[in-house]
């Protein structure tokens, strides 16, 4: 059937299976590959992405079910002016300068949860923000610069 | 320009991972895999049985379905063992035909013109199965009761060195003995594992390959089908974590290749997690039994461990890991006898392979539980005991009694560091106040210490190649291959000190074998120590070829060229040295323009050797609360003192320690990849496997030390898994501690909240310290 999604500001229309995954639709339809799958049971939150600015877990949603919200990925949170170096967002930059990624795989979801995490608790504690965490899997940094990057917007921008 | 040693570089590989996501293999986008099929595997439910017919009429009708597999289907004969010396008989067939040996082994291949459909298509496969005993435990498969593999005769697969005899102990006025299950866990790398293959109009197959030994794959993959190694190429592109269990490759990862050859059709093929957590392989999976003796005062005359550990269903690296327990046995202390013995045994679940640490981790947890034991026995302080045992400072090298060779270590001043930076006597104190109280939440501390081998067993090597562009910028082609590890900023560091040249302008280039065809691959903490220390090599001698152009430009003697590492120019040396003489050098770019118009070209290759391999050492510090009416636990601190030599770039070695560490105190507190009796896989998802997440944890708290080893011109020693090896016993020590009041002297891992309560339910009445 038909869809039409906001992602990115961008409008994209495609013809798709009605149980297609919002996931699926954005990495094999729209080609917006930044989101990842780690599991099959929402548990790793590898797929984080922005439902009209909350995060939510891609997996867990139809596409069909985004009809109509704007939708927005890593591709889509920086400044987008089309240069490699663009500027980057308060989070995007605050994991790079403490190192808050390894791989990279969980990055995605793990930046795009951490920045939804601050729109709700702009000041939070640590605690605050490891219990936000939880719904998001990391392997390599074992959490720590990943806190510690947080923190460091939050105490930025407060 | 200022040196980079030592300085905190932000990694280049983040901009990229950052803003569009990484390339990983289900990510790349190729003109070759146009129209490429998907793979889907159809797995045993059972853990043992005979396969007595195989239904795939009902595949071959779905939707899309292009290609149906069975183990008739294919003459591919046995897949190779990963290790030489396991046995042949214990081959894992490439699909099982037969006989079925764990849960999650490939049956079926389906190809498809879309994932989705690979999925519904599976669903269509009938397998008919005679259920045979299956058994799921160690302990039950080394009695050779149920065997896997009738033909060998027997469960074991592997078998190290000798069961040893009763005289080890005599002198000895204590000898205390344990069983020690050190739990098979998952790997679980984020990104699971993911093929495709594709052949290209040159007649040679393009695999891309989720791997951390991409050239190391090259080999195994042509040598398995008996292909010409040129007529294959390897790239790994973005790694989503290995862990180790990415080093070789599967029987699923080889079909895909083989197929696209053989249907000469792109193919692709990305698991499930559900079949990444049943079908990867697992790690550790030892149960061990550790006898230590001495005497009252506290000295330890003599130490024995046994090891047996789980294969899995086919034997693999796991299988040989016991080997590297054998070797780092004596840990940190100078213990006069040690005696070992390892067997490895076959299981009906999946095969058990290299994971953070190797091997080396389950060595550390052993004697670390065993020294506490001790302890407790004597009524010593852990602390102490481990004083009067540590090998020291001025020992080195020194030879332990299983043989292995120390490099460099100070074993004293890593201790003295941890239990200064954890200010010990006041956490004693605040332990002995609530003991003292009967808290609810009582205080557990933890103390252990570690010496790992990494870039091991034996001496390691290692490639590079550097080359200078023609406009000036340097090329650095590395046979390490980093997937999170930061590489591509560490040799930039490492090549900019030498020649310097803006880390800017210099590319790292690292798995592609077109590009860099040998190499060995990122594991057992090799990369820097071999790695980096080729890039060292390969860089210096490109430094002389240009110094050598560099005068004939210059119109000196090659002695009399210096480099401004400053202006990146090349000088007349001075008595003064090369700054700010007067007169123009000549730059990077004329170098290596005048080189390449000579029909010449600046570059070097180097393969770096080392004479031994690293010991890594430090001591771990953990703090544990846990709660007595729930048997919670909850680690509130850990400080921790990890020695890798000279550090180059703090910020990424300090990543490194806080992933290890994560990963050990998750086997200590949480995480087992669980077989119910009947060798049925319990903990198949995220679900129900208890990953750690960032509730679990605190932040770390890491006290820098730097003990530069002799065995590279880095002076650097492995830090990818120092953080696993230390920090597994010390959380557990703390828990057991945390347990002391209740009599309890060990409790084997992960301490769950319901083993810990099982434990103090049925433990003693608690001693609040008060009367001795």
């Amino acid at each position: 059937m038909d869809i039409s999604l906001n992602v990115n500001g961008t409008t994209h229309s495609h013809d798709i299976e009605p149980r297609t995954l919002l996931v699926h639709y954005l990495r094999e339809q729209c080609g917006l590959t930044g989101t990842n799958v780690g599991c099959d049971t929402s548990s790793c939150g590898a797929c984080t992405v922005h439902l009209d600015g909350r995060a939510v877990k891609s997996c867990t949603v139809l596409a069909l079910q985004a009809e109509g919200h704007e939708v927005t990925t890593i591709e889509g949170l920086a400044a987008t002016d089309g240069s490699v170096d663009g500027a980057l967002h308060p989070m995007q930059e605050a994991f790079r300068d403490h190192h808050g990624l390894q791989c990279g795989f969980c990055t995605p979801g793990m930046v795009m949860a951490a920045v939804s995490l601050l729109d709700e608790t702009p000041n939070p504690s640590e605690t605050e923000v490891r219990q936000g965490l939880e719904g998001n899997l990391c392997r390599c940094t074992g959490y720590h610069n990943i806190v510690e990057a947080v923190l460091a917007v939050a105490r930025e921008s407060s | 320009m200022v040196s980079l040693q030592g300085k905190r570089v932000v990694r280049r590989e983040d901009h990229a991972l950052l803003t569009r996501g990484g390339t990983y293999v289900a990510d790349v986008v190729d003109p070759l895999l146009d129209g490429a099929g998907h793979v889907t595997f159809v797995r045993s439910t059972m853990a043992h049985a005979r396969i007595t017919n195989i239904d795939v009429v009902g595949v071959r009708a779905m939707p899309g379905v292009a290609g149906v597999f069975t183990a008739a289907d294919l003459d591919l004969g046995l897949s190779p063992m990963a290790v030489p010396i396991l046995p042949a008989s214990m081959a894992r067939p490439w699909l099982a035909g037969d006989v079925v040996r764990f849960v999650g082994e490939p049956v079926v291949l389906i190809v498809t013109e879309r994932r989705d459909q690979g999925e519904d298509a599976a669903e269509q496969a009938i397998v008919d199965y005679e259920s045979l005993p299956a058994v799921a435990h160690v302990e039950d498969a080394q009695n050779d009761e149920v065997l896997l593999f009738p033909e060998h005769g027997t469960n074991t697969a592997a078998v190290f060195g000798d069961e040893g005899d009763v005289s080890e102990f005599e002198g000895c006025e204590v000898v205390v003995r344990q069983r020690l299950v050190n739990q098979r866990v998952a790997v679980a790398p984020l990104e699971v594992r993911s093929t495709a293959a594709a052949l290209g109009t040159d007649g040679r197959l393009n695999v891309w390959l989720s791997s951390q030994a991409p050239q190391s794959a090259r080999h195994a993959i042509t040598k398995a089908f008996g292909w010409e190694l040129e007529s294959v190429r390897v790239v790994a592109p973005d790694v989503g974590g290995g862990f180790g269990a990415k080093i070789g490759l599967y029987p699923e990862e080889m079909l895909v290749i083989w197929l696209a050859r053989h249907l000469n059709m792109p193919l692709r093929w990305l698991e499930t997690r559900s079949e990444n957590m049943v079908a990867m392989g697992h790690g550790r999976g030892q149960i061990q039994h550790v006898t230590i003796g001495g005497k009252r005062d506290g000295t330890v005359l003599a130490y024995r461990l046994d090891v047996l550990q789980e294969a899995g269903a086919y034997p693999s690296m796991g299988a040989f890991l016991p080997y590297m327990t054998r070797v780092m046995a004596a840990g940190v202390y100078a213990i006069p006898k040690i005696g070992s013995h390892a067997k490895s045994v076959v299981t009906n679940t999946m095969t058990t392979v290299a994971y953070r640490g190797a091997g080396r981790p389950e060595a550390t947890a052993a004697i670390e539980r065993a020294m506490d034991l001790f302890a407790a026995e004597i009524d010593m302080s852990p602390v102490e005991v481990r004083r009067r045992n540590l090998i020291d400072a001025s020992a080195f090298p020194y030879t332990t009694a299983t043989g292995a060779v120390y490099d460099v270590g100070d074993y004293r001043r890593a201790l003295d560091l941890v239990l200064d930076a954890a200010g010990y006597e006041d956490l004693l104190a605040e332990q002995a106040s609530r003991r003292a109280s009967g808290e609810i939440r009582q205080l557990g501390i933890g103390i252990a210490l570690y010496v790992e081998i990494t870039a091991g067993p034996t001496a390691g090597k290692e490639t590079a190649r550097v080359e200078i562009r023609p406009d000036g910028r340097a090329m650095v082609y590395t046979g390490t291959s980093p997937h999170g590890q930061g590489h591509e900023t560490s040799w930039a560091m490492i090549a900019s000190d030498v020649l310097g040249i803006d880390m800017d302008d210099i590319e790292v280039i690292h798995g592609d074998t077109d590009l860099v065809p040998k190499g060995m691959g990122t594991m057992g903490s090799r990369s820097l120590q071999l790695g980096g220390s080729a890039v060292l090599e390969a860089t210096e001698q490109v430094l002389d070829l240009a110094r050598r152009v560099a005068a004939e430009l210059l119109g000196v003697e090659v002695d009399d060229v210096g480099l401004d590492h400053v202006q990146g120019l090349f000088r007349r040396l001075t008595d003064a040295g090369v700054n700010g003489v007067e007169g123009a050098g000549v730059s990077w770019q004329q170098v290596a323009s005048a080189a390449s118009g000579e029909g010449g070209s600046l570059t070097a290759s180097a393969d770096f050797k080392a004479t031994t391999p690293t010991y890594p050492f430090g001591a771990h510090l953990a703090v544990v609360e846990i709660d007595s009416e729930t048997g919670m636990v909850t680690l509130e601190r850990l400080i921790a003192v990890d020695d890798a030599g000279r550090v180059l770039n703090p910020l990424i070695a300090e990543g490194q320690r806080h992933g290890g560490i994560a990963q050990g105190v998750a086997q200590a507190l949480c995480e087992e990849m669980i077989y119910d009796d009947d060798a049925n896989p319990i903990t198949t998802t995220f679900a129900d496997y208890t990953f750690i997440s960032a509730c679990e944890l605190p932040s770390f708290e890491l006290v820098a030390m730097e003990t530069p080893t002799p065995a590279n011109p880095l002076g650097a020693k492995g830090i990818g898994e120092s953080g696993t090896i230390g920090s597994t016993p010390a959380v557990q020590n703390a828990v057991v501690d945390a347990l002391s009041p209740w009599g309890i002297r060990h409790l084997d891992m992960p301490a769950t909240p319901q083993r810990v309560w099982r434990a103090i339910a049925g433990g003693a009445a608690f001693n609040n310290g008060k009367e001795a």
